[in-house]
């Protein structure tokens, strides 16, 4: 006899609508599929990170991805599991995608040793972003600290490809010490770009330092601000959001004005997993970028 | 909605032909505790007989048919240096019977955040629309505060829902599938006795709540009350175990991890219900940990029940069926911990 109560295949439901494209969220798409893409080039940037570049193999797919600055992906490496890595490239990248990445866990010390032509998977791009249209024909303050960077590389591609869209441009960078610095083979074509300042900073120098020694939070003393036309863009650790975001509302900076990123634990990347929950917020699609009001209404958030 | 009266030996007739082609899952007579009370819970049965419509209470929800504590998310197989990734989605249908209304409701909750929500979940969908659910009503448990949380009333998320009449059951009928199994066994139209005799049992089921709880104004009691000695109070007691995450029929937290298989062909990535209870909960790479004290991590949990989802979904996420409170180790309840952020002097 027939079945009293039908299956229900949910795959019909999803080869009716287009193939994966975590860019379009209408409609029920296999969650957990990721884009099978290859680690091009390994590039050594300290002792703990390296820069990946990842180019996803399908044609379709890499030309349909796409995303803004300040998202993130999903990286799985079979065998070991997920993290999410902020996307560090140029969103006019459309070849590859660059991903900083530190040695830190499980699945990152797998990617450490991996060899260029080793398969990864992708899954995103996932988060929200830095407005950076909203910030059109105003000045801009991009501040990071340590692995801050990784995050505000993607920024830093947009305005210094857009430099004319932008007033005063300040690029602020600090870590630690000077063999933590990263990126430090392109501060100099930064710094090349006409009318772009950019300056960085150590906490402890080495022998070899000639540059300034001191926290972050010292740079924006020399930096001129309009409040009434300055957005700023600060990523690092969480402490450094309270010094400089409050360093700049001393400034005048409106909080709406300032962008952070955030990091949390994350197993999804869209809001079920729960680890990124902060009460109503989670950092996965509600963040990772907040504007400061948000962060300090967050509680627990820095 | 539509009613209609079904007599109780045709409502047995009625599982036998559910019986005939699908699964059926009920509250089934497992053990007996201490008191000599018995202890049911939802399993597949083999027969009406099996089945157990007079239990009190499960003390697992039902969720784990909807939100298994384990599922393969993926399959990653291995061959030479590549690899190529599999998903699969349980669609074998199944019928769910003697589901409570908060039960239902609390399935309700997780629709809105599987289906309803930015990324639906095809794991949950296929298996929330494979499942035929046929309610009942019941009187509730003394310390039950499902009345407070306004889950002890259900109008949709199931499929058929019963109120026992004595010798007939009282059919609430909510889908169209419901109908036509329904239409396989003679039922007959509702008449005023009915309607009076349901509404009956309905004044009588509301009287049965012993534990309201006070719950105006508590997500912005919970901000106020954010640095309240009633965390450290509380959370002194907690043994960060997270038996209260296992029970509770709306909590859906996870964690994923992979398990390579022995001949390094297969790797299984696998989702895992988890709790907000547990110490590495919101551990970041690098060791930094959002939440080491159990107390942080017993507020998140009320803050999300009581605070984050009402501003995500206009409603808690607590059905108040209690289960959290009755399997704690360490004697927290609900209805103690809200009473007590009343309390509270500011």
């Amino acid at each position: 006899m027939c079945a009293l109560i039908h299956a229900y295949d949910v795959r019909r439901e999803s080869a009716m609508l287009q193939p994966v494209d975590f860019n379009d969220r209408a409609g029920l798409k296999p969650v957990a599929k990721v884009f099978k893409a290859e680690i091009t080039n390994v590039i050594r940037l300290t002792e703990m990170e390296k820069l990946f570049h990842v180019r996803i193999l399908d044609d379709a797919d890499r030309e349909r991805f796409s995303f803004l600055p300040g998202q993130f992906v999903m990286v799985e490496v079979p065998g070991y599991g997920e993290v999410p890595i902020s996307i560090s490239s140029s969103t006019s990248n459309k070849g590859y995608l660059e991903l900083c990445i530190r040695k830190t866990g499980t699945v990152t010390n797998a990617l450490h040793r991996a060899q260029r032509g080793a398969r990864v998977g992708l899954r995103g791009p996932f988060g929200t972003h830095f407005p950076l249209q909203r910030m059109k024909g105003q000045s801009i303050l991009l501040i990071a600290g340590g692995l801050g960077l990784a995050p505000l590389r993607a920024p830093i591609y947009y305005v210094t490809e857009n430099r004319a869209e932008f007033k005063d441009v300040h690029i602020l960078y600090g870590t630690k010490s000077p063999d933590q610095l990263l990126f430090d083979y392109q501060y100099e074509s930064w710094r090349r770009i006409d009318d772009v300042n950019i300056q960085i900073i150590v906490e402890k120098p080495n022998g070899s330092w000639d540059g300034p020694v001191g926290l972050i939070t010292e740079l924006l003393d020399d930096v001129e601000v309009d409040a009434n036309a300055t957005y700023a863009i600060v990523c690092g650790p969480p402490v450094m959001f309270k010094f400089v975001c409050g360093r700049l509302s001393q400034k005048g900076i409106p909080m709406d004005r300032m962008f952070v990123s955030l990091e949390r634990r994350m197993h999804c990347g869209q809001g079920k997993c729960c680890r990124c929950n902060v009460g109503a917020t989670y950092t996965c699609t509600d963040g990772p970028v907040f504007d400061y009001w948000s962060v300090i209404n967050l509680k627990e958030a820095i | 909605m539509l009613f209609k009266i079904l007599g109780k030996q045709n409502f047995r007739s009625l599982v036998e032909i559910i019986l005939q082609s699908n699964e059926i899952i009920a509250p089934k007579k497992i053990a007996t505790n201490a008191s000599g009370e018995p202890i049911h819970q939802f399993l597949p049965i083999g027969s009406f007989e099996e089945m157990d419509l007079d239990y009190r209470t499960t003390e697992f929800s039902a969720k784990t048919y909807f939100l298994p504590y384990r599922e393969t998310l993926c399959t990653f197989q291995f061959a030479d240096a590549d690899w190529e990734q599999e998903i699969s989605y349980r669609i074998q249908p199944r019928a769910i019977i003697g589901l409570r209304a908060h039960d239902i409701n609390a399935l309700v909750k997780l629709d809105m955040v599987f289906t309803r929500s930015r990324f639906p979940s095809p794991y949950y969908i296929s298996r929330r629309k494979n499942t035929f659910v046929v309610g009942l009503d019941h009187t509730p448990l003394p310390d039950e505060f499902s009345q407070s949380m306004g889950t002890d009333i259900v109008t949709h998320g199931f499929d058929l829902f019963l109120t026992d009449l004595g010798d007939r059951y009282f059919v609430a009928i909510a889908s169209d599938r419901g109908f036509n199994l329904l239409n396989r066994v003679e039922v007959r139209e509702v008449e005023d006795e009915d309607t009076n005799a349901y509404k009956e049992v309905r004044r009588r089921i509301l009287e049965g709540f012993k534990t309201r709880i006070d719950v105006h104004n508590l997500p912005n009691l919970l901000d106020l009350e954010f640095t309240s000695q009633v965390w450290s109070k509380w959370g002194e007691k907690c043994l960060s175990c997270g038996s209260c995450a296992m029970v509770c029929p709306t909590c859906y937290c996870y964690g994923v991890s992979e398990e390579v298989s022995m001949d390094f062909r297969t790797s299984t990535k696998i989702k895992q219900l988890y709790s907000c209870n547990l110490l590495d909960f919101a551990a970041v790479a690098g060791g930094h940990n959002f939440r080491p004290d159990k107390e942080t991590r017993l507020k998140y949990r009320y803050y999300h029940q009581h605070r984050g989802f009402v501003e995500n979904y206009d409603e808690p996420k607590c059905v108040g069926c209690n289960r959290c409170g009755r399997v704690c180790l360490a004697g927290i309840n609900p209805a103690a911990v809200i009473k007590d952020l009343y309390e509270e002097d500011l």
